[in-house]
């Protein structure tokens, strides 16, 4: 492995993008930084600014409002930067996928390495899906 | 006079979904303040239009997370009502047990978020840590921690099992001392109260001029409520009394959230002990032309919702009125004149989906060079509470 590989792997920075979400899937985000799920014990913590993160965590279902702001965030990302799709809205519209304001899903506009489906994905689901992203990356099965 | 402005947001919320307040400020002090939302425009109520009146409960349950029973109650009852039925007993009372529930998460969950914006971090965790039971009995009632889909036209989706009862009031008078905890928190701590007393206020005139509702406006000295003024579901059935303060500042709309949480606890322990046996629903055979309307005190206010049917299968037009519209509106009150390092909780004290705390940045007009940025508000937020915490000793 890599050094470059055992860093990035060894702790990731999550950086939250809401693009027009329910505020669900936010919550139990947040929700994963409190006493009962603690992320942090693995080294995943929030970072206030996109410059600091590993990957990003989209959620919500893009509206025409947040599509060009996703694009410009997206480059402003240190490479490598994975996105992690949550929540049904994000990963595939959802109940908006015939909206007339939601044109397209997230990963017509960005790469998304993992999806996590559910509304909203229990914070298990989403421990678990960083879990096996991490294994991907380290080349592991 | 250089006019200098302070972007919150658009985007890219720390929590909860994106709006944009641009304050201008002349110093410390914020002069003005402009508004823009429709960052979470998602057209819900054209897309109700084109699902059938039994899809549009799960619509409207996404509009927002947090309060996701509040959007399908205010739905039912605008549906019960142009029908014109009689929901079984059972229902209303499993329909405002949800209801309170979801109260009781949702002002935890401004408690924590309110108390982060104000440097206590501890506040933050332990009401977080105290809101997991809540969501433990949503999922063994419903299968999923939020987004219940307990509700449906002319009834409730889902029974609620006898068996499951005592361990719910087992959890609940758990949390009571919880409450004692953070009232304590609150209302004994000096520092807290240095913050929070007398800031941003909003006085009984403000609050009738922008139409606020709910604890932002019970918190200046209103005496209003839905689930009293204009009783539906079970709130007629049980004991129970409207929170109210005089202050109007952030102290004020604290105290009104802690103290609805014994309210809350109060209703549904009421609420298990009367729930009559019986059916959960009512059938509906078909739709008639018409129009109705239902109300629903949201833990940030009221929600009303509006349906109009042409006797079709689906909605012929939907409108929805959130509380928050309202509420947020009255931050242009509450926040000018006060300094840059209490617009924070100022805007954070109506409640409303406010995230947008880490994008703040300062730019000066002229240069456009960025004198703070998201990351130094609330680090200037929370040492203020460092200073006064130094200056009572605590």
């Amino acid at each position: 492995m890599s050094l470059k590989l055992k860093a990035l792997t060894k702790s990731i920075w999550v950086y939250h993008m809401s693009t027009g979400s329910c505020n669900n899937c936010d919550i139990e985000i947040l929700d994963l930084l409190t006493p009962r799920f603690d992320v942090e014990r693995f080294g995943i913590t929030l970072v206030g600014s996109i410059r600091h993160a590993d990957a990003i965590l989209v959620t919500g279902a893009l509206n025409l409002k947040t599509i060009p702001r996703i694009k410009n965030i997206y480059d402003q990302a240190p490479k490598p930067c994975f996105v992690i799709a949550i929540g049904a809205c994000a990963c595939g519209q959802g109940i908006f996928a015939k909206g007339p304001n939601t044109p397209e899903p997230v990963d017509s506009i960005l790469p998304v390495d993992a999806y996590i489906p559910g509304c909203p994905p229990k914070p298990e689901a989403m421990i678990a899906a960083i879990v096996k992203l991490i294994e991907k990356l380290r080349g592991k099965k | 006079m250089a006019d200098k402005i302070i972007p919150i947001g658009p985007y890219h919320p720390l929590q909860e979904e994106p709006e944009f307040f641009r304050l201008h400020v002349d110093g410390e002090k914020v002069v003005d303040i402009d508004i823009e939302i429709g960052y979470n425009h998602r057209a819900i109520e054209k897309i109700s239009e084109s699902k059938s009146y039994d899809q549009v409960t799960f619509l409207v349950e996404r509009i927002c997370g947090i309060c996701s029973t509040s959007h399908p109650f205010a739905y039912t009852n605008a549906i019960d009502d142009l029908l014109g039925i009689e929901v079984p007993e059972r229902a209303l009372y499993i329909r405002t047990i949800i209801g309170e529930l979801e109260r009781i998460h949702s002002h935890l969950l401004w408690l924590g978020l309110a108390g982060h914006f104000l440097g206590y971090n501890t506040v933050w965790m332990w009401a977080w840590r105290y809101r997991e039971p809540v969501l433990d009995i949503f999922e063994r009632i419903s299968g999923n921690r939020n987004h219940y889909a307990m509700f449906k036209p002319g009834g409730a989706r889902r029974d609620l099992d006898e068996a499951d009862f005592p361990w719910i009031k087992k959890t609940l008078k758990s949390l009571i001392p919880k409450f004692d905890m953070f009232k304590g928190a609150v209302i004994d701590d000096p520092v807290i109260r240095a913050r929070t007393e007398g800031v941003g206020v909003l006085t009984k005139q403000d609050v009738y001029d922008y139409a606020c509702v709910g604890p932002t406006a019970r918190a200046s000295g209103f005496v209003m409520d839905v689930r009293k003024d204009d009783p539906y579901a079970a709130y007629d059935k049980v004991e129970w009394k409207v929170i109210t303060q005089q202050g109007g500042d952030v102290f004020a709309k604290a105290v009104v959230r802690i103290l609805e949480l014994y309210e809350s606890v109060n209703i549904i322990l009421q609420c298990l002990d009367k729930i009559p046996k019986g059916p959960i629903d009512i059938n509906i055979k078909d739709m008639p032309a018409g129009e109705g309307i239902g109300r629903h005190e949201a833990p940030r206010g009221e929600v009303f919702h509006y349906i109009m049917s042409d006797g079709g299968n689906s909605p012929a037009r939907h409108k929805v009125r959130a509380p928050s519209f309202v509420n947020i509106a009255s931050n242009k009150k509450a926040v000018i004149g006060e300094t840059i390092s209490d617009a924070t909780i100022i805007l954070a004290a109506v409640d409303p989906c406010y995230c947008c705390t880490e994008r703040m940045a300062v730019v000066d007009h002229k240069t456009g060079k960025k004198v703070f940025d998201g990351q130094d508000l609330v680090r200037l937020s929370q040492e203020k509470t460092e200073k006064l915490r130094r200056k009572y000793n605590r």
